[in-house]
């Protein structure tokens, strides 16, 4: 879906992404890391269990909520990327999804 | 942070920066407070630390970003980067999340830069997993240097679209398709308004160069689309599209949807300054002076949150309403103030000859601003349907209050942002009243979602 630009930084971090230890690019969101990532949702919706993905990246929208260090329902685009960060799909209202990356 | 300051000002995009600059040039003590970890709101977005290379594809009005931030640290305002503001009232108390710690801090002035966001329209399909605001797109390429691999859709109508073509275009992103859903109609409304326009030609010629560098370099951009639909099982597969009687269809993973922008509006609202339904805009914004004034004492607007005029405009209205909030703190007499406005306003002013052109070619008509398709989400977040809050109007419930209480639509996290103008469309042609008419979902703090957590850190000196 995305990818980087030719002039992008090369320095990575490492991040839990769903269980798997990746390696990412430093200084970006966490919802720009997903896109990055391939993985196509964020979250399932709490009514019809459908799949949401970032929709405004501007921390409007709420659709990019996800389980981030344990705490659910934060808005992965206004949260960079830390050292060590654990990031999880949310499913519904709260409890991480376990699922493989691009699922 | 201190509890209290002179000056406080929400928003670190161009009103926010230019009031901030002025204010505390002039000796008052000021904070600015905004959500993301860096300055430049998102006209500016990451304008200090994006590189050589990707400022430059984004083009000049991006780089003018740059003079602002750097003044901006030049000066002695405080600034407290990712910050959240989740309530404001008519005492001018505001309530915020740094942190992690919630604080109520006071001011004697308050200015509300919040800017704008993208006016969320929805259509069949919209809630696809691929589907995003072009906003979202620039923002993505902005503050991480990423773009489409596999090529994009844009589609809509407003000048954000061409200007997402262009940077796309010199990124090297394969466009598939323009289709613009601009009535053509618009062109001849927009006509009249044209000599004015020409006063602040710049930005005519600066569109129409996009315009002919897309066409020169094949970017097929399709006029007089109606029927926009995103099609897929659970991520976007296609978009479809009727273009003069003929339905067609464009394979993508990625549709970027822009349909102009609108005030962000919700601290206004829940402090209670009075807001009007802007005909022109499309939009409720904040009632507000020559000098940023609302309703309410000592709470000032400007910039795209005051009423949608542009990144320049929104600079010179920052400024007029930081000379304004020192005026009011009798820290300059009202004669300095009116002095040291004239270029402002002047400027102001020339830049704004370009509105009314801008808001008739680029009106949305009522009939994609309240989608007749009775199955397509409007509520992305409680997933409510067209169908239902036209359903509820039909058993009585003529007002978008009442249908939120009724339907949960605008109740869950975003907490209506994302819906509340497509409701008062939608409440407004199914009861046969016009939009003007409708209510705007009453704003309540907290305006964002907090934690019980977050709420219990308040100290006990600020509760009592």
């Amino acid at each position: 879906m995305f990818k980087q630009f030719s002039d992008s930084t090369t320095n990575t971090i490492e991040v839990v992404l769903n269980g798997q230890a990746i390696q990412v690019t430093q200084g970006i969101s966490v919802a720009a890391m997903i896109l990055a990532q391939g993985l196509r949702f964020n979250r399932t919706t709490p009514v019809s269990n459908s799949k949401y993905a970032p929709f405004c990246m501007m921390g409007v929208c709420y659709d990019c909520l996800m389980v981030i260090d344990g705490k659910p329902n934060q808005r992965a685009c206004s949260i960079r990327v830390k050292q060590g960060m654990k990031i999880d799909t949310q499913q519904g209202v709260g409890p991480a999804l376990r699922t493989s990356v691009g699922g | 942070m201190d509890n209290h300051y002179q000056l406080l000002i929400i928003g670190a995009g161009p009103a926010g920066l230019a009031a901030a600059t002025t204010a505390s040039r002039l000796g008052v003590s000021c904070a600015l407070l905004d959500e993301q970890p860096e300055p430049g709101g998102q006209i500016y977005r990451s304008i200090e630390s994006v590189s050589g290379q990707r400022a430059q594809t984004l083009g000049s009005e991006y780089l003018r970003g740059k003079q602002l931030a750097k003044a901006f640290r030049d000066c002695d305002a405080a600034y407290f980067p990712e910050t959240q503001v989740w309530s404001l009232n008519n005492q001018r108390q505001v309530g915020i999340l740094h942190k992690e710690e919630s604080k109520i801090i006071t001011a004697d002035q308050i200015l509300v830069a919040s800017g704008a966001m993208e006016r969320p329209v929805p259509f069949p399909g919209w809630t696809l997993p691929g589907v995003m605001q072009a906003g979202a797109g620039q923002i993505l390429f902005k503050s991480a240097g990423m773009i489409p691999d596999d090529g994009v859709v844009l589609a809509g109508s407003g000048p954000l679209l061409l200007l997402l073509a262009w940077q796309y275009m010199h990124a090297g992103v394969e466009i598939k398709a323009i289709l613009d859903v601009t009535p053509l109609s618009n062109h001849l409304l927009a006509l009249p308004k044209l000599p004015k326009a020409l006063l602040a030609h710049q930005y005519l010629s600066k569109g129409l160069a996009y315009q002919k560098e897309l066409r020169r370099a094949g970017v097929k951009t399709k006029i007089g689309v109606s029927s926009l639909q995103a099609n897929g099982e659970e991520y976007l597969e296609s978009v479809s599209y009727n273009h003069f009687s003929r339905q067609q269809t464009i394979e993508t993973d990625v549709l970027l949807t822009h349909f102009g922008v609108i005030p962000h509006i919700w601290l206004t609202q829940s402090a209670g300054c009075h807001h009007i339904w802007d005909k022109h805009q499309q939009c409720w914004r904040p009632q507000h002076d020559e000098w940023g004034k609302t309703s309410i004492d000592g709470i000032l607007v400007a910039g795209d949150g005051a009423g949608i005029n542009g990144a320049r405009s929104a600079e010179h209205a920052g400024r007029l309403a930081g000379l304004q909030a020192v005026y009011a703190l009798r820290v300059i007499t009202r004669q300095e103030r009116d002095e040291q406005a004239v270029n402002d306003r002047k400027w102001m002013l020339d830049d704004r000859h370009i509105r009314p052109f801008l808001e008739a070619y680029f009106a949305i008509p009522d009939e994609i601003l309240a989608t007749p398709d009775n199955h397509t989400i409007i509520c992305r977040c409680e997933e409510v349907t067209a169908g239902e809050i036209r359903n509820a109007v039909k058993n009585g419930h003529g007002d978008s209050n009442q249908v939120k209480f009724l339907t949960r639509c605008g109740m869950g996290p975003c907490q209506g942002r994302q819906c509340a103008n497509a409701v008062a469309h939608i409440v407004a042609d199914a009861g046969g009243a016009p939009v003007s008419d409708q209510s705007h979902f009453r704003g309540r703090p907290p305006v964002t979602p907090l934690t019980l957590a977050q709420l219990a850190s308040l100290s006990e000196a600020d509760t009592q």
